[in-house]
Formats: C-alpha cells, structure tokens, sequence
C-alpha cells in the first residue's frame, strides 16, 4: 500500500531548481505579447480611448478595445451561472475599477507596457457605491444554489426562554488570494482551434467556458495547465489573461502572451468579499444552546452571481432547537468577487465561533466544554446522520496535546513582561464530496500504465496523491504509472476547488482502473479503459458528509503598542483516510497560516473617494511574514469516509476556517476584550 | 520601464560629472523605475567608489561610508557598541536580502511608502507638485501625525535615520563647486508646501559619507519599531531613545520618532522635559506627553499618538531598567 505513507512530491526538485514551466515560462515560436490596462475610475463610461500614439512606438503590434475587437457571446456563464464580467473590451461600459479597457499587443512585453502607458483614456464617471453593509438598501437575499436556508424551530420562543442571548456583529474584509504565481496565459489559434497555456485550476472546466464565449466547439479549445503556482479558488474562473490572449492572438494572427504583474492581479482578479455578519445565539443556563440565528451578508457584482456560504456552521456544529440561516448579497460596484480558500466557511466560522465563545463567557463555561455539550447526533437541520463526524475526538485530543486542562478562564490575567497572554479555540466543519471526473488508463505492452486524466496539481500535491492512488488501484509501484494531468484533452474533470478535486479525480481514477482490471486477461496490450463517474455519483446521499477540525490558538498581545503574534497553533482533523500524511500536512498549516494571515494581517481597502484600491501592491497588501508563524502543528484523527469508495475526503481548506476564531479567542482570553472585526491590527487592540 | 543611459563610476569626481541619478543598492530607486514613479534618464552606479568603508574619526566618532550596505553598518562592532540603536533600527528594516544591497546613502534618500506616491495613476503632490494629496482624506491610517500640512501626510520610511536624527549624525557629501555637511535634524526641511523637496542637499551632491559623533549617551541606547507584523513592514510609529542618568538624574537624553512626520522626528520638547530631572516612569509620561502636544492626528490615525507615547515611555523605562 502506497496510500497512507509519507511521500516527498514528484515535481518537487523541479520546481526548487526552476525547472517546471509555468504558464509564462512555457517557449512559444513567435510570441508576442499583450499588456492589459485597466480602468482607473470605479464607474462610467470610457469617453475617447486615443491609440494612435501606442500605435507609433517601436515594437507596438495592436490595440484592442472596445472598438475593434471580436464580439464575444454574452451569455457565457462561470459556475454560479452567466458572468458579464467574461466578455472583454465589448463596449464603453466600465461597470468598477481595475476593469480591463485595452490590450497593447507587441514584441516584447517591455514595448507593450510603452504602448499601455501612451493610450489616452478619458472616462465619463458616474458615482459609484461600494459602501457594504447588511442593510444596505440594495441588499437582497442571496442565490439558494447551494440548498434552501435552514429554518427549524420557534427561533423568536427559543430566544425569548434563554438565559442568555449573544446578539453580536462581526465583520471580515475583502481578502485577496495572493498566490505566488501572477496569472499568466499564451494562447495561439491553428486551424480554426484555440490551443493556451494557462494558470488556472481546471483546464476542463476552462475549456468549456472559453468554448461559450468564443462560440466554437469545445472539442476545439486547448488548455494546458501543468504547473500552477498556487490558486487558493483565485484561478477557478476563466480569467481576464487567458481571455485577452485569445482575443489578441486572433486578432494579430501570432501567439500572444498576456502575464499580469502583481498589481494587476490585484486590480483585476477577484477577491473574497467583505462580510458582515449579525449572529444570535440563546443559551440556557447549562449551556445547553436554544436558538441559533446566523445573518450574514456579503458583497458582490451585479455583473455574476456569487455565493460565499458564511452560514454553513450554524447548521452543522451545534444542536440546538431553534436555528435559522439567512445569507444575503449586496450588489455594489466592485469586481466580481471569487471563491477563496474555505469560501463562506471561513468568515463565517470566524463570526459563527467568535459568538459561541461569547456564549461561553457570559455563562462562565469552559469554551471547549461549551462546545462539546453542543454535539448533535444527527444533522440538527436536515434531521440526516452524518457518516462519519469525529470532532470531539478533534476537540479532546487537541485539548490533550494542548494543554487545555491547565487553562485560566479569567480574561486578562496571565502577563509574561509586558505582554498578555491568551488562549482560545474554535472548531470548524466543511462539506465534503465529490465531482463528476473521468479518467482513461492504458495496460501498455511493457508493463507500465498510462494514466490520463483532466486534473491539476496547483500545488497541493495532487500529482503525488494521484500517482499513489492509481499505482494502489493497478497493484503496481509508482515507477510504473505514467500520470498525465492538467490538460484539457485528457478528459472531463473536475477543477481543483470545492475541496473536492483530489476526491473527484481518485474516484475517477479507482473506478477505471477497475475496469481495466475487468478487460486486461487475455488482452492484447496496449488496452485502455475510460470511465466517467457522472452516472456513479449519489447526488441524494441519505448521510450528510463533512470533514472537522478543532484548533487552538496561543498569543500574546502587549497592550502598550496594541501588537499581536501567535505564539502556538494545533490543529486536529478528521478528514477521512489520508493519501499522504506529508502533503496533507503541509495543505493544513498553509491553510492554518491562511487563517492567521486573515486574522492578524489581511485587508483589501479602498480609496473612500475615488473607490480605487489602494492596498494593490504586497507592500500595502499585509500577507503574515515568516516570523509572524509560530510553531504550527497539524495533525489527523483516525477516520474513515463510508460515502467514498477510498474512504477519503478533501482537506484543501478546511484549515483555513475555525483558525481566526480561535485567534480571535485567544485574544479575548489575553486582553479581555472581543475583537469582532478583522484583521485584528495594532490599532484595536492598543487601549486609548 | 523606460529606457535609460548606465555608466559605472570609480571615482567621486567622475560621479559628479556624470549628471545623473545615482544608483546605490537599487532597492529603492529601480523598484520606482519600474512602476513609472522615477524616470530618470541617466544613472551612475556609485558602488564601485571607494566609499564603502567604516572607520574612526578623529575625535573618537564613527564614519560610515555612504555605499556601505546596511548589513555591514548593523554588524560591525563599533557600531553595536557605541551607537547599539542603529545597528537594531538597520536590523528592524526590509529583508536580510535587502539589507546586504541597501546603502548608507541609498537609505536616507529612500522615498515614502504612502501607497498614491507609488501609483503613477493616482494624484499626488509629491510625485507631481500641484495635483493633490488623495491621502489627507483617503486612506491615511499609516500617514503623519505630526508636522504634515494639506499638501502632504506622508511619513519618512526609514528605520536607520531615526537614531541618526537622535545622535546627531552628520551627512558630508560632495557636489562639482565643493563639499559639505549636514546634520541629520536638519536633513529633512519641513514638508510646508514643497513636499517633492526631501532634503536640503544640493542638486546633484553625492552623499560621501555619515559622521556618528562621539557622546557617552549613544552606548545606552535603543530602537524600538512597531509595525502590522512581526518582520518585512514599515514602522507604524518607532523610537530611537538613548539615557545618561547619574544619581538619579537625567544627564543627557535623546528621543527621535519614527513613522510620525514627513521626516524623522526628533522629540526635543521630551528631551528638554526630562533634562535634569529625574529617570522617572512619571517624568517618562510627562514628556511623552509633552512631545506629542503637538500631534494633529488625521481622520483614521489617532491611535498613532497613543502609540508615540506609550512607546517613549516603554523605551525609556527599558533603558532606565539596564543600567
Ligand atoms: C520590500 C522592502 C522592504 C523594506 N523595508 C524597510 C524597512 O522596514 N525599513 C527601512 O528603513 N527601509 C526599508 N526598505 C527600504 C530600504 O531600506 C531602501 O530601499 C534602501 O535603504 C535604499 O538603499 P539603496 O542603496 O538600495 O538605494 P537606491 O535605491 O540605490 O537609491 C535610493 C535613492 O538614493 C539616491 N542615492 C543613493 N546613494 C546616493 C548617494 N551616495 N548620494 C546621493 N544620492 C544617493 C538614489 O539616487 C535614489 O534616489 C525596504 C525596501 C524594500 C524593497
Ligand atoms: S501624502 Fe504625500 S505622498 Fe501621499 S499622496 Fe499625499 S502628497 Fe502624495
């Protein structure tokens, strides 16, 4: 058995010696290359866009913008359904900043950045509005996508028989993926076909939106995404690079490569919304909770529907007879957020925990035991059993390691020097499943297999796990497996996000090579074997499927200069059976250390004026630093999913969540005072 | 980036005549060219001048090269001995990377981080005397609270000219009619309506080199730096404090402020409050208070004048604690 052991991954020297080609490395035979420009005002229309300067300098090929370029079809839709934020350069309209207005395409990339500082643009602004609030008057219940809102119970007689009731308003701000690697995409046409190296998280999924926009057959688009540097949800759209460069290519007749510099991506790729998010909770005097109400709203573009599922937890974590969930979405004139990195769930625990540790202090109950009086034994909503749901072993055996037993419970007592130290905890849950994928492997004659399927590794290790899995499949070593990822033409699958890719793509891969299995006596080699999993997905389990997590938080906070730093972080997880303890370790502290950048550091914020961004750059945008991450540790409960053939479950991002909250706690436990907005910079914690 | 002219220079005279930008660690100044903020069309690269040395003065200071990297001035031992808080303000900035590229020079001439100055796209009066300060009721949350004026809010970034200005550093340099000298307090004139002009150097004098005078005090001393995170940020508000107590009284006593003003901002009003009176935690307060009577904080950066005294305070009692 490969799978359950600790294995370095396959791509790692080539990606520390530079040697794994990303989307901007990949060698093109006369590439030429785009420069974007973006709108600087945040709403209005473009009023003159003068080329003709651009057009005089050396080097400069074309301009494209709304006046000459190729009509795109309005109607091409993203996950959540049709996206008029796909379709580029199609007229004067500039719906937010950072929009892209133009594409000066020359020789070098150095010619084109000339040519974007030469085009003179004027705009008309209108006013715009980017002030988000839960009351904004635009606001309006958010798509139901993801299943109608939980309403059980009396909550108004829940509430009113409490002993106490937490009625708080917790805020999260917008946050930015900032994956190391810009996007970047070179895309060339051939014969009537698209063919492009991009950076994304599904090349399929790609392929088929570009197949939409560009109105060809999908059969007819070519995408390519071997190496990724990292997406945290940041590449699951189809995205302005890969959209320009096609656009481009088409137009000057050449490959054309579109790299966006640091700034640009965060100009113009989406970010996770602002939120802010009212929750009531009603307790007795036990601690036993009564009503649960989570109101959570976020922000997004009237040009897509989106969806950031804060109120996942409220449904799922605790028991209790009363609970209702209400999600509500503020159209404001911003670019179309994007899902990142525990999507909904991580504000949402942030809120969701912070309120039940309140709870806690206002009945004078241990936070942990709190939580573990409050375990359901079906799904408290659905009414449901969960297949397998181990967060009180998540919750004591972290306590066990973390000392929990020996904590103070008074607020602002512990002083080491100068500082204040605190302890805190916070538990998560994430919703666990699987896509449709397809996969193919061949018997080749000489003993190894082939292995084809549509996934990517954007760095999570999923080529490792995918090799693993398949040599486990086929009874062979890894040597003998070939594993060919990350391009369209390997097949339908599903993107890495949603948690759900490494799940999607080893069920594609497990249940094909089955079916080899099947054909291979007897056969004459090569023989392949296809499977697509759509039809062998239950889409109506009669269990709920999650994965858990409990993580403590350590800190220290010096009331003088108002700074915190975490000092210890644990995390326990149940996230079914682990294909390979190393990677998924290193998923969940980057994913911890996801959690602790958004508590202490990140912040999107925008000119109150002009409603520009103004923190575009990672000298304004904070990310934590290396000295600002502790000793993290991360750690698994034994766990078996029964609703996977393999037993396993993503764990991509549920790191990401439960582990503000828990900082968030341990701050309340340091100062004595809640901090309910993030990040939870110096200047709220410093006592006037 | 535009295209420029590059030539080496081995000798002073030569840099002068050149009639360019000069060119130190790059750190700064190429990180601007790249983003459209600076533009010159020259540059001279000063490092291979002989002026990346560290040696003693005459009368006992300390003479640091101009093209000396800021991570040969924080390791050398003079400096950790005589003058410990520049070696720890050199030490609290930018990156190890960074540090062994960065110079002498090359820091004092550093250019704000007010994130409108770095965006070509924006207004700004200091990139472009007469379009405005989008800051003064934008995002201001890390800009000045002291000294600022409608035209600029912005904070002098550096770390290292924080304890120069509260040691009386001196900057010599050389221009094509001649040498001179500055001293550090005097470096930064006030930003009044000219922001785009950061220092009183002459145009085209070349920084040669950075006299750390002699004075018992500067061996007690101390930077403290506050920032959003643990390393790689720019100072929040920082303090450069140094202590001489006999007896129980204060004999000399510098403090300089970082992060607070348009240049680093040396605390005379806390320095003459505490002169001659006692090394007291109340005496610390008084003076911290003293100082930052005069703050006018901008809309979102109140905190700042919290932080400014409580700093002070914390840092001269820590000194006042090692003796
Ligand atoms: C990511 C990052 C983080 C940073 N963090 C910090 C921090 O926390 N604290 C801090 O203090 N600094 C920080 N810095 C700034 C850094 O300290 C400066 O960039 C550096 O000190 C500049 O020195 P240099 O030699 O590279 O100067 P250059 O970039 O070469 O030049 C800067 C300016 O000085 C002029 N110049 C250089 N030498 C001379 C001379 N001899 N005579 C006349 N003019 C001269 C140049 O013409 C130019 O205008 C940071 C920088 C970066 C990029
Ligand atoms: S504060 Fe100064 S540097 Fe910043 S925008 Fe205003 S004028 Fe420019």
């Amino acid at each position: 058995m490969i799978v359950g052991t600790p294995r370095p991954r396959l791509e790692g020297r080539l990606k520390v010696t530079g040697a794994a080609p990303y989307a901007a490395d990949v060698p093109v035979p006369g590439l030429a290359h785009g420069w974007m420009v973006t709108a600087t005002v945040s709403r209005g229309r473009i009023r003159e866009l003068d080329a003709a300067a651009a057009l005089a300098l050396p080097g400069v090929l074309a301009v494209l913008d709304h006046t000459n370029s190729r009509r795109l079809n309005p109607d091409a839709a993203n996950y959540f359904g049709p996206d008029g934020s796909l379709p580029l350069l199609q007229d004067d309209v500039v719906p937010h900043a950072g929009r892209p207005v133009a594409l000066v395409v020359a020789e070098t990339p150095e010619q084109a950045r000339a040519g974007a500082a030469a085009l003179r643009i004027g705009y008309e602004t209108e006013p715009h509005d980017l002030g988000f609030a839960l009351d904004h008057p635009a606001a309006r219940p958010a798509s139901t996508l993801f299943g109608p809102e939980a309403d059980t119970g009396d909550l108004a007689a829940e509430l009113a028989a409490s002993a106490v009731v937490v009625d708080e308003v917790y805020r999260t701000p917008e946050e930015t993926h900032s994956a190391i690697e810009p996007h970047a995409a070179t895309a060339w046409w051939a014969d009537g076909h698209l063919h492009a190296v991009d950076t994304d998280q599904g090349p399929y999924g790609i392929s088929r939106v570009m197949a939409t926009l560009f109105e060809i057959d999908r059969d007819r688009v070519h995408i390519r995404a071997e190496h990724v540097g990292g997406g945290f949800g940041g590449k699951t759209i189809c995205g302005a690079q890969l959209i320009l460069a096609a656009m481009a290519a088409e137009h000057v007749g050449r490959p054309v490569r579109v790299a966006l510099t640091r700034r640009q991506v965060f100009l113009a790729t989406g970010s996770r919304p602002p939120t802010e998010q009212r929750v009531r909770i009603g307790a007795d005097a036990s601690g036993r909770l009564r009503a649960i109400h989570h109101h959570a709203a976020f922000a997004l573009s009237p040009l897509a529907e989106y969806i950031e599922w804060c109120t996942e937890q409220a449904r799922t974590l605790y028991a209790a007879p009363a609970i209702r969930t209400q999600l509500t979405a503020v159209p404001l004139d911003m670019l179309p957020p994007c899902t990142m990195r525990g999507p909904g769930a991580t504000p949402g625990s942030f809120a969701f925990e912070s309120a039940v540790d309140e709870v806690a202090e206002r009945l004078g109950i241990d936070p942990l035991d709190l939580r573990l009086r409050n375990q359901p034994s079906v799904s408290p909503v659905s009414g449901r059993p969960f297949s397998t749901r181990r967060l009180v072993t998540c919750l004591t055996e972290g306590a066990r390691r973390f000392g929990w037993g020996q904590r103070d419970p008074r607020p602002g007592v512990r002083r080491e020097g100068d500082l204040l130290v605190g302890t805190g905890v916070a538990c998560a849950a994430f919703i666990a499943g699987t896509f449709p994928s397809s996969a193919s492997i061949t018997a080749e004659a000489d003993g190894t297999f082939t292995v084809r399927s549509g996934a990517t590794d954007i760095g999570t290790g999923a080529r490792t796990a995918l090799t693993a899995v398949a040599a486990d499949a086929l009874g062979v070593t890894t040597e003998a497996i070939r594993l060919r990822i990350g391009d369209s033409d390997l097949g339908m699958a599903a993107d890495a996000g949603g948690s759900r890719g490494t799940t999607s793509h080893v069920f594609a891969i497990t249940e094909t090579a089955k079916a080899l299995r099947e054909k291979l006596p007897g056969a004459d080699l090569p023989v392949t074997a296809t499977v697509d999993t759509t039809p062998l997905i239950n889409w109506q389990p009669d269990q709920e499927r999650n994965t858990y997590s409990a993580i403590f938080a350590e800190v220290t906070a010096d009331p003088a200069t108002g700074e915190v730093r975490v000092r210890r972080l644990l995390g326990m997880f149940a996230v079914g059976r682990v294909i390979n303890p190393l990677l998924a370790r290193g998923q969940l502290t980057g994913a911890m250390i996801g959690g602790l950048s958004m508590a202490l550091h990140e912040e999107g914020v925008h000119d109150p004026v002009s409603g520009r961004l103004v923190t575009a750059d990672l000298a304004g945008y904070h990310i934590a630093a290396h000295a600002d991450v502790p000793a993290i540790e991360a750690d698994f409960v034994a766990d078996y999913e029964p609703q996977d053939t393999s037993g396993v479950n993503g764990l991509g991002e549920i790191g990401s969540c439960g582990t503000a909250a828990a900082i968030a706690n341990a701050v309340w436990h340091a100062t004595g005072t809640r901090q309910r907005t993030l990040p939870i910079s110096l200047s709220r914690v410093l006592s006037p | 980036m535009r295209e420029f002219a590059y030539q080496r220079a081995t000798g002073v005279r030569e840099a002068l005549m050149a009639d360019a930008r000069y060119l130190a660690g790059g750190t700064n100044l190429v990180d601007l060219m790249k983003t459209g903020v600076e533009t010159p069309d020259r540059l001279v690269d000063g490092r291979g001048l002989d002026l990346g040395g560290i040696r003693t003065a005459g009368d006992g200071g300390l003479v640091l090269g101009a093209t000396a990297t800021n991570s040969v001035v924080a390791a050398d031992a003079r400096v950790r001995r005589d003058y410990p808080a520049v070696s720890q303000a050199l030490l609290a900035g930018a990156s190890g990377q960074l540090r062994n590229m960065a110079t002498v020079g090359g820091n004092l001439l550093q250019r704000t981080r007010c994130a409108y100055f770095a965006d070509p796209s924006e207004p700004c009066n200091r990139r472009e005397p007469g379009t405005g300060c989008p800051a003064l009721h934008g995002v201001h949350h890390n800009h000045a609270i002291l000294d600022w004026t409608e035209h600029c809010v912005a904070t002098h970034p550096s770390d290292f000219a924080v304890p120069l200005t509260a040691f009386d550093a001196v900057v010599r340099y050389e221009t094509l009619a001649g040498p001179g000298e500055i001293p550090l307090p005097e470096f930064y004139p006030p930003v009044g309506g000219r922001p785009d002009r950061e220092t009183v150097l002459p145009p085209g004098a070349l920084i040669t080199e950075v006299v750390l005078p002699v004075a018992p005090v500067t061996r007690r001393s101390r930077y403290r730096k506050v920032r959003e995170r643990a390393s790689y940020a720019f100072a929040t508000v920082s303090v450069a404090a140094a202590l001489d107590v006999e007896d129980g009284v204060v004999r000399d006593v510098r403090v300089a402020l970082g992060g607070v003003a348009s240049r680093p901002w040396r605390a005379r009003r806390a320095e003459a409050a505490l002169l001659g009176g006692p090394a007291t935690p109340e005496r610390f307060r008084t003076a911290a208070a003293a100082e930052l009577a005069a703050a006018e904080p901008l809309r979102d950066n109140a905190y700042k004048v919290t932080l400014a005294r409580n700093l002070i305070v914390a840092v001269l009692t820590e000194l006042e604690g090692q003796r």
